[in-house]
């Protein structure tokens, strides 16, 4: 089943087209990685996505639902309020620096969603707010508040706070340009059990290691489109386009 | 008999004390909310004749306020143009609210809702309205600098607190109120003890309206008797009030020191 379906996206930034002519899907299970150098527009696509940012042109669509539909001229045009509203209960973001509410605690930063907005029982949603930190290895850090804690944990916590959500697909922006390579790795190696688990998920990340070997499918944008897809292996070692060898070439010594 | 007469001067000024002490708390209870209320009419963007904007020239504004940093000079007549379609009448009023309120003395201001309902619509001032004047006074040009920093506590939150309340669903109510309210608080308690600091001393300015609050009798006191006694001691109960207020926001502060 698609999970995510963007069709000819555009969207420009005053006369600046930062995503041209975009089209990706994602289904059930599915890792999808999004690389390539910066501002080639990967973190604005994952905006559009998560509904931060609007999209000028193309259709958006959750488990068939649509969150954005072209018009005749392609135009985008978007749902109402209220339907956007249950949309969002589909997906969940992770972003580059963490955003963690600092004025609650590591609990409460986890289970106020899912009680306010879902709509959950405090008690199921506190017993699984324990398993995600259990899960986390934060089992010992729940009543911290998040200036207490490691760059690290901070995104262990904000991982733990979109997965309460139960959504169907995770977003992570960069998860670990804010941190440093130690703390890199536990991070990845979250994300790594997550996709074991088959947690469906589009990663826009710098690692091309860890994209190589924890997503189905990578995409390699610049100038605002897609230039090569594939297999991990694919692109990440053979790649075809001369832009992506380019970017790659680093990467490859 | 020295002691006798501070004593005494100290008994009477009290009373007066008990006055500047209401006028203080009213005000705070009064301005506060009121300053959240104009904080959001100032930061309002409504602009309701923007729908009559022809749809040229809503593309050319959205380039415009789209455009990333690139600063372009605009033609006169887009400027013009947005300056009328783009008009926010809320915005407008309260930054003139704002202006008059803070660029006027609160004297005059005094004056002005003590003796306005006279002078203007005839109405003959009862000996009650007089407390109710310095009340509504103070309370309305305190609300103008309460406005001012509360906007520059909201503003200050950084735009990830709400794209990642927004991302988990919260609307935009519960965005303000559970995410950033609690947040702008603390960071706006430093000013907000400034502005209660000088609430405090500014109560005197009730004399011009003859309310007899504290500093008011320390000057008649003063003239009955050809002393400058009662207007230290008036200093020295403005100074221990102060001292109070200081300690109370300092205890708040604190407490409010759980996260960062």
């Amino acid at each position: 089943m698609k999970i995510l379906e963007i069709n000819h996206c555009n969207k420009k930034f005053g006369e600046n087209e930062v995503l041209k002519d975009i089209s990706l899907s994602v289904a059930e299970g599915q890792v999808v990685s999004i690389i390539g150098p910066s501002g080639s527009g990967k973190s604005t696509l994952l905006r559009c996505a998560t509904l931060l940012e609007t999209m000028d042109g193309g259709d958006l669509i959750y488990l068939g639902d649509y969150a954005a539909k072209a018009d005749p001229q392609g135009k985008a045009v978007y749902a109402s309020k209220q339907e956007l509203q249950g949309i969002k209960q589909h997906f969940g973001l992770v972003f580059q620096n963490f955003n963690l509410f600092p004025h609650y605690s590591v609990l409460k930063n986890i289970t106020e969603p899912p009680i306010l907005i879902g709509k959950r029982p405090k008690e199921e949603v506190y017993a699984e707010a324990r398993v995600l930190l259990e899960k986390m290895g934060l089992a010992d850090k729940e009543n911290a508040y998040p200036y207490q804690l490691s760059g690290g944990q901070q995104q262990r916590v904000s991982i733990a706070r979109a997965l309460a959500m139960k959504p169907k697909i995770l977003f992570f922006d960069e998860p670990t340009s804010a941190l440093d390579p130690e703390l890199t790795g536990e991070i990845l190696q979250v994300i790594k059990e997550l996709a074991a688990e088959h947690m469906t998920m589009v990663i826009v990340t710098h690692e091309m290691s860890f994209a190589r070997d924890v997503s189905n499918h990578i995409i390699f944008m610049d100038g605002g489109v897609i230039v090569e897809e594939g297999e991990p292996n694919q692109i990440i070692n053979h790649p075809q386009q001369e832009r992506t060898k380019a970017f790659l070439h680093r990467f490859q010594q | 008999m020295d002691t006798q007469f501070i004593f005494s001067i100290v008994q009477q000024l009290s009373v007066g004390l008990i006055e500047s002490c209401k006028i203080f708390l009213l005000t705070l209870l009064f301005s506060m909310p009121l300053g959240l209320l104009v904080a959001f009419g100032r930061m309002s963007k409504w602009t309701p004749l923007k729908c009559f904007a022809s749809d040229k020239f809503l593309e050319q504004i959205h380039i415009l306020q789209t455009a990333q940093g690139k600063e372009e000079k605009t033609a006169f007549s887009l400027r013009a143009k947005s300056a009328f379609f783009l008009f926010k009448p809320i915005q407008f009023v309260l930054k003139v609210f704002i202006a008059i309120l803070r660029g006027t003395p609160l004297m005059l201001q005094l004056f002005a809702i003590y003796y306005g309902p006279y002078y203007i619509f005839g109405i003959p001032i009862s000996m009650e309205y007089r407390f109710t004047a310095v009340i509504i006074a103070f309370s309305v040009n305190y609300s103008a600098y309460f406005a001012e920093i509360y906007r520059a506590g909201i503003e200050s939150i950084p735009v990830g607190q709400y794209e990642a309340a927004t991302v988990l669903g919260y609307n935009k109510v519960q965005t303000f109120f559970r995410i950033i309210f609690p947040q702008m608080c603390k960071r706006v308690l430093p000013p907000v003890t400034n502005e209660a600091i000088t609430l405090v001393k500014d109560t005197s300015l009730a004399f011009v309206i003859s309310y007899t609050e504290m500093f008011t009798l320390a000057k008649q006191i003063s003239a009955a008797k050809t002393t400058i006694m009662p207007l230290i001691v008036a200093g020295v109960f403005y100074f221990i009030f102060n001292a109070i207020v200081a300690f109370v926001m300092e205890r708040i502060e604190k407490k409010m020191n759980y996260y960062r």
